[in-house]
């Protein structure tokens, strides 16, 4: 079912754990839909100088916030900002259709990230970072549990 | 030391040896049509009665009540659109079934209610029993058929059947079971027990893969599924699947000969494994542990979540699921676990082990021995977790 970088990432996550020191978190997702991802970064001069993630969720949302983690990790928040979910998918070599939401999730928990940086820095989010597409396990849900 | 062990035999089984054995005849030299006139022909058409024999003994039937299909989902399908057509010319147009049947059950009665049908789901305890007087609440004037089943696939329990089929007999009602997860496993006997129809599946009890059967009553009334030719009495189409049944003979008769040592041998790691699994903080064992099947452990783990707890158990060689294969394609979490009142994120984080011939206990040490730190790890990396032990130091 899953591919070989899937496995590899959701066995050996890369960057799992908490930053004490970070200045942007950002969690989405919800247990009753039975995934959430939180993203820690710190940020110096624009740059995500470090990154860890922390997720409850099946196999391929573990190894799509281990991969999103490396994908952002050394890049300008700009740069992290265009992380999109399918690039997240690609660089796992796919994920099964039901899947794809972990992917979403991935990118949302990053954008959600900045957008907590940004407010602690005193700058509205919004305009810069987009709405951050949450999944509160309602009809109004946007992830693809109630598509 | 790793270890593979299979622990998923609510799923399927492996095929025994002997079962192989009597198979292997019909795959071969033994070609011939059932239906055909000459000694080949005959042959294969003895070794089907044969089997139909050693099925309707081992539920108290008599021969000319079993049907081969092609499986337990057909079976089901067969026995409730077959009824429901049937009873529509009597100008009924109820059925009542339970909220936790399998997916053959629930999805083909969802098919029927678009169709104009009416379908009363009456709901199970927290134990995940169905409650005979519930189903008697339930019943209607135009109710035509009840159907519950025998033993659940995900949480193991037995339902009150004898006392279900007596509610229907007292009505005048069919009483159809899906008795997949119980045959060969639970003592059957279909007058006993007041069971009209009843399907079961070869592939559950060490049989071959693609072989089923349903239980009718002689008198049930109940239309063909499967038009055609005039195979199974003139009721299922299709050319005998000769291996197939006399495969599901063997098997059947092998299961209840040697039902009571494995029932005690899977007790002694079901029980084993509860015991310690229970010590994880957080847990809590499915369904009720008196009325079970003996191989059936059902349990959840707070704070995690059900496939990367599967996927972490199969890096270590065991292989388990998280409640039905029928259903690991979705998202949502088992219908069963709901339907006992579990909320939704504990019902993500199920974990069912199933135990046939061929565990030991050995397997099942093996398992406590990996378990415990699996879980640890999954919830080191869970903010679910971190949240529940937050609330934990709120409260005290």
């Amino acid at each position: 079912m899953y591919t070989e970088q899937v496995m590899e990432h959701f066995y050996n996550p890369h960057n799992m754990g908490e930053l004490s020191d970070a200045n942007g978190i950002g969690e989405v997702g919800n247990p009753k839909c039975g995934d959430i991802m939180r993203m820690y970064i710190k940020v110096e001069d624009g740059v995500i100088v470090d990154v860890k993630f922390k997720t409850f969720g099946c196999g391929s949302a573990i190894a799509t916030s281990s991969i999103a983690t490396d994908m952002v990790k050394g890049h300008t928040i700009e740069e992290a900002l265009t992380l999109s979910n399918k690039a997240v998918v690609e660089a796992l070599g796919g994920l099964p259709a039901h899947k794809i939401h972990c992917s979403v999730l991935a990118e949302q928990a990053i954008k959600a990230a900045v957008a907590d940086y940004y407010t602690r820095q005193g700058i509205d989010p919004t305009p810069i970072v987009g709405e951050i597409k949450t999944c509160d396990g309602n009809e109004s849900c946007a992830c693809e549990h109630n598509k | 030391m790793k270890r593979f062990v299979y622990a998923d035999n609510s799923a399927t089984t492996k095929i025994s040896k002997t079962v192989l054995d009597s198979m292997m005849p019909y795959l071969t030299d033994e070609f011939g049509n059932a239906s055909s006139l000459y000694s080949m022909g005959n042959k294969a058409r003895a070794a089907v009665d044969a089997a139909r024999e050693q099925i309707a003994n081992a539920i108290g039937a008599s021969a000319r009540e079993i049907y081969f299909t092609s499986g337990g989902s057909e079976a089901d399908n067969w026995a409730i659109k077959g009824t429901a057509k049937a009873m529509l010319k009597k100008g009924k147009k109820h059925i009542i079934t339970s909220k936790f049947e399998h997916h053959a059950v629930l999805h083909t009665l969802s098919a029927l209610e678009r169709d104009g049908f009416e379908v009363t789901y009456v709901d199970v305890n927290e134990n995940g029993i169905v409650n005979p007087c519930d189903v008697e609440k339930a019943i209607r004037e135009d109710t035509g058929l009840v159907t519950i089943m025998y033993a659940n696939n995900e949480i193991g329990t037995i339902q009150p059947v004898k006392e279900i089929g007596a509610v229907c007999r007292k009505h005048g009602i069919p009483f159809h079971t899906d008795a997949v997860q119980a045959v060969g496993n639970v003592p059957i006997d279909v007058d006993e027990q007041n069971i009209d129809m009843l399907s079961m599946s070869a592939h559950k009890f060490h049989g071959p893969k693609g072989v089923g059967a349903l239980y009718l009553r002689r008198g049930t009334v109940v239309h063909t599924l499967i038009n055609g030719g005039a195979q199974e009495f003139g009721r299922r189409a299709g050319t005998e699947n000769t291996a197939g049944v006399v495969g599901m003979g063997v098997a059947i008769e092998e299961a209840v000969k040697t039902m009571e040592s494995r029932n005690e041998n899977n007790r002694k790691m079901r029980d084993y494994i509860i015991e310690n699994a229970l010590k994880i903080e957080r847990s809590r064992v499915n369904g009720d542990m008196e009325h079970r099947l003996s191989g059936n452990v059902n349990m959840c783990f707070e704070g995690i979540e059900g496939e990367s707890l599967l996927l972490m158990l199969d890096y270590n060689g065991i292989q388990a699921s998280s409640g039905s294969a029928c259903t690991s394609g979705s998202l949502d979490p088992s219908h069963v676990l709901l339907s006992i009142g579990l909320p939704h994120e504990i019902a993500h984080g199920s974990l069912r082990l199933s135990f046939g011939d061929g565990n030991t206990m050995e397997d099942a040490e093996y398992i406590m021995s990996v378990l415990p730190d699996i879980i640890a790890r999954l919830r080191a990396m869970s903010p679910l977790w971190d949240s529940i032990k937050e609330n934990e130091k709120n409260v005290h």
